[in-house]
């Protein structure tokens, strides 16, 4: 594969999920080491031992997951491995300023002294550029920059980005959403399983063009369907009121939530990460103790809900964190296929394993659910990140669900099983399970929802009905903007 | 009553040395993000080798030798826990049987059961100047590790915190791939660590067998390098905490003896066991109160691999 990076563009290359986008940029930062070919920077072919051989190269790189230290303050992190000092003792003093300086020259208004852990994942990506930027970079690649961001976020990394080609920087983004692209970038390349498939001008192309292109002939993206149908909410399902719950920190996460699921309907929760909306779903999963307020759940108290009674009035639950909550990876597909409802049949007989019935039952779901390899002894660690959510979907449905709880179903998933996933809770919804959805993916939420709660800070900031979608409206109130109107 | 305090603190000076060095080395070697339940081992392979060299060579030149010698058992742990990324709990409970085992071995096989034959201990200073003076006369008759277990902490405090190696260290031991992606090397920042907290265990290993005993003893550390991991969380694993901390642990140490001394009324009503336990079970007692709240840095224990993000 190959490809040209000119000075002073904004280029942007887009692929699927493991379409090689990463790869390719963490050999160019010295991260990975090529098996072959080679890095040319100007003009000068190079080989990166390390990543402070491409920062020596005037290479800088803005990680997915953002490579700060939470615990140092900003001028800490953006000077480590290069700090001043004066007598051999680091100078805080000249580092601050220096950190001041290089924020001023782009534009960037950051408290050098803040420390990184207390700033909004808006400013930490800032951090991550003047990183860059004070290390003397002229090529910036960003992997994957809005993925974290909300609307406005974004759009003010656009404006950053553009400020920076302006500037006389190159700006190289790596992403997957096409739109986004499409409004900054000069040039795109387009990626397809490790391979440079095209490369064109952001002018002459539409974001279906792309799309075709990234996919080559697999199924298109299920964002692009068409909105749910509107169909008669059925009876209700959850009925909260005022929920408080403690986070994992032990500080306030839920404070004074009311929700309501109906049967038949989508709801869809969108927010900011952290904003409450892991811990909203393990409250309705039974996993988290509400510290006060309660209501209803099909038909008995939501307070002191257990896992365990959840799952017997009829709760599935596709958890966020698939490895450490939905599947043990060392047992086999069949055998996570039957967790939960290993002592009912098919799965069991009396005291006994139905280890025929678990079998068929399995092959039949893995047919159903396109899992692939349809194998069911297989070791679940052995299928790809989204075979594995899709046996997880394949089990949670088969339950026969009346509530569904999903938590970031498709993170990480590549557009096929993207796709399958997207279907299989429309069809859930068809059929009359009332589903809640929570994704940080706002188009995600858009696109399958018809109903949206916008939480923020443990709160609920806004609540939305399709159609009326305000995508802006929507921004503003994940970060924290009240109900002005309506 | 002045009197008994400052004998107090004299005893507190002379025993508090290995404690104070083991919980430093703990601290270096856990902020940088690797466990350090291999003290206890470093330790007393430092206080067998010093107590052995200090058979045929000078004194502080054997308690170079317990230094080097810890920082070798501490290599072996940085070599399994870096190079092979394996769980370090399990290698340093491992070294620590090893230097159990290994120690009491070669005690047996050479010098018989009861500890090698005595040595010449590291010189006392006096300073006659002090010694007269109530509390302050505390600091007067203590051999050289005393003088530098007070200074020491501070200059390891300003290295964390105020130079630029310290800030890459805590970095290493909070977000590894942070620094990797600055060009950096994670490896060669945590094989220093360990093996200078391995130095310093070994020292503190050596001054128990050149100034607290004259010899090296079957039991020594005796549990000391747990008492040192108890005093780095007690510290929050900052220098000048262990040290406090550590001070603390000998000062309940020097209590219990000069309590069994001086009243052997005592030792009728509480059995001497119970006065045994004291500092243990003080350090117990401190750690269920705080451990809660004390922050552990945030990549401790875990194996840094390059290509996992």
């Amino acid at each position: 594969m190959s490809l040209d990076i000119h000075a002073g563009e904004l280029l942007a290359v887009v692929g699927e999920n493991g379409a090689g986008k990463s790869s390719l940029m963490n050999v160019l930062y010295g991260l990975y080491h090529p098996d072959s070919g080679e890095v040319s920077v100007e003009g000068r072919p190079e080989r990166f031992r390390s990543p402070r051989d491409a920062i020596d190269r005037g290479i800088g790189m803005v990680h997915q997951h953002f490579m700060l230290v939470p615990t140092l303050t900003v001028a800490e992190n953006v000077v480590l491995g290069r700090e001043p000092t004066r007598w051999g003792r680091l100078d805080m003093e000249r580092a601050v300023r220096e950190v001041a300086d290089t924020c001023a020259r782009f534009g960037f208004t950051l408290d050098p002294r803040a420390r990184v852990d207390a700033l909004t994942v808006g400013s930490q990506q800032k951090v991550e550029i003047v990183k860059a930027l004070h290390r003397g970079a002229r090529v910036l690649v960003l992997d994957e920059p809005t993925a974290v961001l909300t609307p406005q976020e974004a759009d003010e990394l656009a404006r950053v980005m553009k400020d920076l080609v302006r500037a006389g920087r190159t700006v190289v983004l790596i992403s997957h959403k096409l739109k986004e692209v499409l409004g900054v970038a000069d040039r795109i390349a387009v990626m397809r399983r490790g391979r440079l498939v095209t490369e064109v001008r952001a002018a002459d192309t539409t974001a279906d063009q792309l799309a075709a292109l990234m996919v080559g002939d697999a199924p298109r993206a299920a964002t692009d369907e068409p909105a749910p149908v509107a169909q008669a909410p059925g009876e209700v399902l959850v009925e909260a009121k005022a929920l408080h719950a403690l986070g994992d920190n032990h500080c306030p996460a839920l404070r004074g939530v009311d929700l309501t699921v109906r049967a038949g309907e989508v709801v869809g929760i969108a927010g900011v990460d952290g904003n409450g909306q892991r811990e909203l779903a393990e409250v309705l999963t039974g996993l988290r103790r509400l510290t006060s307020g309660g209501g209803t759940l099909l038909g008995g108290p939501l307070a002191r809900l257990t896992p365990a009674v959840a799952r017997e009035r009829g709760v599935g639950h596709v958890p966020e964190d698939r490895l450490r909550r939905a599947v043990v990876k060392a047992l086999s597909v069949e055998e996570n296929v039957a967790l939960g409802r290993h002592t009912k049949p098919p799965f069991a007989k009396g005291p006994w394993i139905d280890f025929a019935g678990r079998r068929e039952r399995t092959r039949e779901l893995l047919a159903a659910y396109d899992v692939r390899p349809p194998e069911p002894t297989l070791v679940l660690q052995a299928l790809s990140g989204g075979n594995q959510q899709k046996v997880v979907v394949a089990r949670e449905l088969d339950a026969k669900p009346r509530l569904l709880v999903v938590v970031q179903p498709t993170r990480g998933l590549d557009i096929g099983a993207v796709a399958q996933v997207h279907a299989r809770l429309r069809e859930a919804r068809r059929q009359g399970t009332g589903v809640v959805l929570v994704s940080l993916d706002l188009e995600e939420v858009l696109a399958l929802a018809d109903r949206v709660y916008v939480l923020f800070e443990g709160r609920v900031t806004g609540e939305f009905t399709r159609p009326d979608y305000d995508e802006r409206e929507l921004g503003r109130r994940m970060l924290g903007a009240e109900r002005a109107h309506g | 009553m002045l009197e008994i305090v400052t004998r107090l603190l004299f005893a507190t000076l002379d025993a508090a040395p290995a404690l104070v060095f083991a919980a430093l080395g703990a601290v270096l070697s856990e902020r940088a993000g690797v466990v350090a339940v291999g003290i206890e081992g470093m330790m007393r392979v430092g206080a067998f080798c010093a107590a052995v060299a200090a058979l045929t060579v000078p004194t502080p030149l054997a308690v170079v030798g317990g230094m080097l010698a810890g920082a070798a058992l501490a290599a072996v742990h940085a070599y399994l826990c870096i190079r092979w990324r394996s769980d370090q709990v399990v290698s340093g409970i491992a070294l620590n049987l090893v230097a159990l085992a290994g120690g009491t071995f070669l005690l047996e096989t050479h010098y018989g059961p009861n500890g090698t034959p005595p040595i010449q201990q590291l010189t006392a200073w006096d300073w006659p100047a002090l010694s007269s003076v109530p509390l302050l006369g505390a600091l007067s008759g203590h051999a050289a590790p005393t003088y530098l277990a007070l200074a020491l902490p501070f200059l390891l405090q300003a290295l964390l915190t105020r130079t630029p190696l310290g800030l890459r260290l805590r970095a290493v031991g909070d977000k590894p791939h942070a620094v990797a992606t600055l060009g950096l090397s994670v490896p060669a920042l945590r094989w220093g660590a360990v093996v200078g907290g391995g130095l310093l265990a070994g020292l503190g290993g050596a001054v128990l067998s050149t100034t607290v005993l004259d010899r090296f003893e079957q039991h020594t550390p005796a549990g000391l390098g747990f008492m040192a991991l108890a005093a780095m969380v007690f510290g929050r694993w900052t220098p000048l905490g262990a040290f406090l901390a550590a001070a603390f642990f000998a000062f309940g140490n020097a209590l219990r003896i000069g309590l069994a001394s001086s009243a052997p009324g005592l030792l009728e009503l509480v059995p001497q066991g119970v006065l045994l336990a004291l500092p243990y079970v003080l350090t117990l007692l401190v750690l269920t109160l705080q451990g809660q709240r004390s922050r552990a840095p945030a990549a401790l224990g875990v194996p840094y691999e390059q290509e996992s993000r």
